[in-house]
């Protein structure tokens, strides 16, 4: 169990370690990385129950799936720094040869990694598939994901949402990264998706509201109180309001940044605002 | 020349379903999903003897695409179940992204594939599948003949580590294969000698080029039929070997001539040892309503149609 300035620590050198890493190959998503590094690092600290190594079933543990995979940078940063692969590997983000393509895939066999992502709207499926082979092998532990809020303009969320409740898939938490951003701009304004909650809740799912999603302590409670809903008979998402580009102040709360890497000059200011903590890459 | 005998008319998805009765019994990771079409795909008898490795998903395959990924992660072997048009054109980027690049363990069973679905026409009469599926890296494409293959193919695929396409169809046709065949994937069966031409059939194209052959030897043309239920990877060897000895080949599969099994010969030939080839497969065009025979014979995709290519292909020599 670490404590909650340990895990602001990490999150502050895996925002060093997004910026760096999208910076290096000027291509990349450092605005949802940055939004969603409290949630991976509260995630992979503290509430996944974890096995030591990898292995592709995952028996007997909990298991992630990143179905919105451009946020590729913050997953890779959390994933070596929880001991998956070495934290040098960061080092050839999106070069060729890598383990570490722009967006995840298990293809070059990087461990952490179940499933690609990146063509957005199929991971709720894969994760419920997962959820459901869980409970074939009596398997008690949960299934957890995270999807774009934008994301869930694609249709097929829609209808693992519908096929969640109507199977009773209880032993999954899903996460929606509410940002309401989304390339073309907010997400109001390309499509206006009304409210997530009263959506999900109709669909027969259990809805928790995690108010300040980039708040390590807010997302270890209220994740809490997800998991202390799950395995009554519904599936369980979990709204994460967040703040693209958190932790650097001329990225947050704009689109801009969705897709952009900064140049010497952001990247200098970047890593100001950010301290190096427990040592760069 | 060697004959078959037609044993008895039946479907070969109902072999496809017999296969999966049979997995139900002998390897308990082996799960089923199936997209509302569980009689027409007869999957009810695995549905009614495991219902807890059953999964209807209803009217959204692409979820059951998804779902079927991941429950290969914990160590399940899904077979989905759908008419091939929505095994294929309506998902590509679910297999292509969750199935294919992933490389998981998934069997895409396809039933009602081509023309011979019949009266519901071209909205559900998919031409272009085998191409869809021989594109994806990694992808193994089978397309068995009848019953008793499609049967053993079945059983065969949930012992192949990989996503595998399996292709059936709808309509009652002749089963002739042996009923305890041992299926080899990527093995082409040399099912008749032949010295002049070479016929290479696929699926319900096979008993066809069966026919062809018996007409072409009343007319003193030696016709050597290879059944190639393996479409990706493809048995190179058996087609080299065969054409080496008669200079000339015809294709014959339920498929546009686009993408299918023709073109795949053809790279192999002219890669290889050149020879003139014909295809029997649809002309890039759409299906229509009618009966499969009416649209086997409007769109040539019968023994009439390959003894002509075959006559047409000898002269090329």
């Amino acid at each position: 169990m670490s404590n909650t300035q340990q895990l602001e620590d990490l999150t502050t050198q895996v925002r060093r370690d997004i910026l760096r890493m999208v910076h290096k190959v000027n291509s990349g998503h450092p605005g949802g990385s940055l939004g969603c590094a409290e949630f991976f690092v509260a995630l992979y600290q503290e509430i996944l129950e974890r096995k030591e190594g990898f292995d592709m079933d995952g028996i007997g543990e909990d298991l992630f799936f990143l179905s919105n995979g451009h946020i590729s940078p913050v997953f890779y940063s959390v994933l070596a720094r929880s001991g998956y692969f070495p934290v040098n590997e960061l080092n050839t983000f999106r070069l060729i040869n890598s383990r570490l393509q722009g967006h995840p895939t298990t293809h070059e066999g990087l461990p952490g990694i179940r499933i690609a992502s990146g063509s957005l709207g199929q991971g709720m499926s894969v994760a419920l598939g997962a959820a459901q082979a869980k409970k074939l092998n009596n398997d008690k532990h949960l299934i957890y994901s995270l999807h774009g809020d934008g994301e869930l303009q694609e249709g097929q969320n829609w209808e693992a949402i519908m096929y969640a409740a109507g199977n009773k898939v209880d032993n999954i938490i899903s996460t929606v990264d509410l940002n309401h951003q989304q390339i073309d701009g907010c997400t109001d304004d390309v499509l206006p998706m009304g409210s997530l909650k009263a959506k999900f809740e109709a669909f027969d799912w259990t809805v928790v509201e995690i108010e300040n999603g980039n708040n390590i302590d807010a997302i270890l409670k209220g994740m809490a109180e997800a998991k202390s809903k799950t395995g009554k008979g519904k599936p369980v998402c979990v709204l994460l309001n967040t703040v693209m580009g958190n932790g650097v102040d001329f990225m947050m709360h704009t689109h801009a940044w969705h897709g952009k890497a900064p140049n010497d000059e952001q990247l200098a200011n970047g890593l100001s605002q950010n301290p190096e903590t427990l040592g760069d890459y | 020349m060697k004959t078959y005998t037609n044993t008895g008319n039946k479907d070969t998805r109902s072999g496809f379903g017999a296969g999966l009765t049979e997995l139900g019994k002998t390897n308990e990771n082996v799960v089923a999903l199936c997209a509302d079409l569980i009689g027409s795909l007869k999957m009810d008898d695995f549905k009614k003897n495991h219902p807890e490795r059953f999964f209807q998903v209803g009217i959204a395959e692409a979820n059951m695409i998804g779902l079927a990924a991941g429950l290969t992660i914990g160590g399940k072997i899904p077979f989905t179940g759908t008419f091939a048009n929505f095994s294929t054109g309506r998902v590509y980027d679910q297999i292509r992204q969750s199935v294919a690049y992933s490389n998981k363990n998934v069997k895409i069973c396809a039933s009602h594939a081509g023309l011979t679905l019949g009266e519901d026409g071209a909205t559900h009469q998919i031409l272009e599948d085998i191409g869809l599926m021989k594109m994806l890296p990694g992808m193994t494409v089978i397309n068995p003949c009848d019953y008793n293959q499609t049967k053993a193919a079945t059983i065969a695929i949930a012992e192949h580590e990989g996503p595998v396409y399996l292709r059936f169809g709808r309509p009652s046709v002749a089963n002739f294969t042996a009923e305890d065949q041992k299926f080899e994937i990527g093995k082409a069966l040399h099912l008749v000698d032949g010295a002049d031409v070479t016929i290479v059939a696929t699926g319900h194209l096979v008993w066809e080029a069966l026919e062809a052959a018996k007409t072409l030897n009343e007319k003193g043309i030696s016709a050597e039929v290879i059944n190639i239920h393996t479409i990706k990877p493809l048995d190179d060897a058996a087609i080299l070997k065969s054409v080496g000895k008669t200079g000339c080949i015809v294709t014959a599969e339920e498929h546009n001539h686009l993408g299918g099994l023709g073109e795949s010969v053809s790279r192999v030939l002219t890669t290889n040892h050149p020879v003139p080839q014909e295809f029997v497969a649809t002309n890039d065009t759409f299906g229509e309503s009618g009966t499969p025979a009416q649209l086997m014979d409007k769109y040539g995709l019968n023994a009439e149609a390959i003894v002509k290519a075959a006559e047409k292909v000898i002269k090329r020599k």
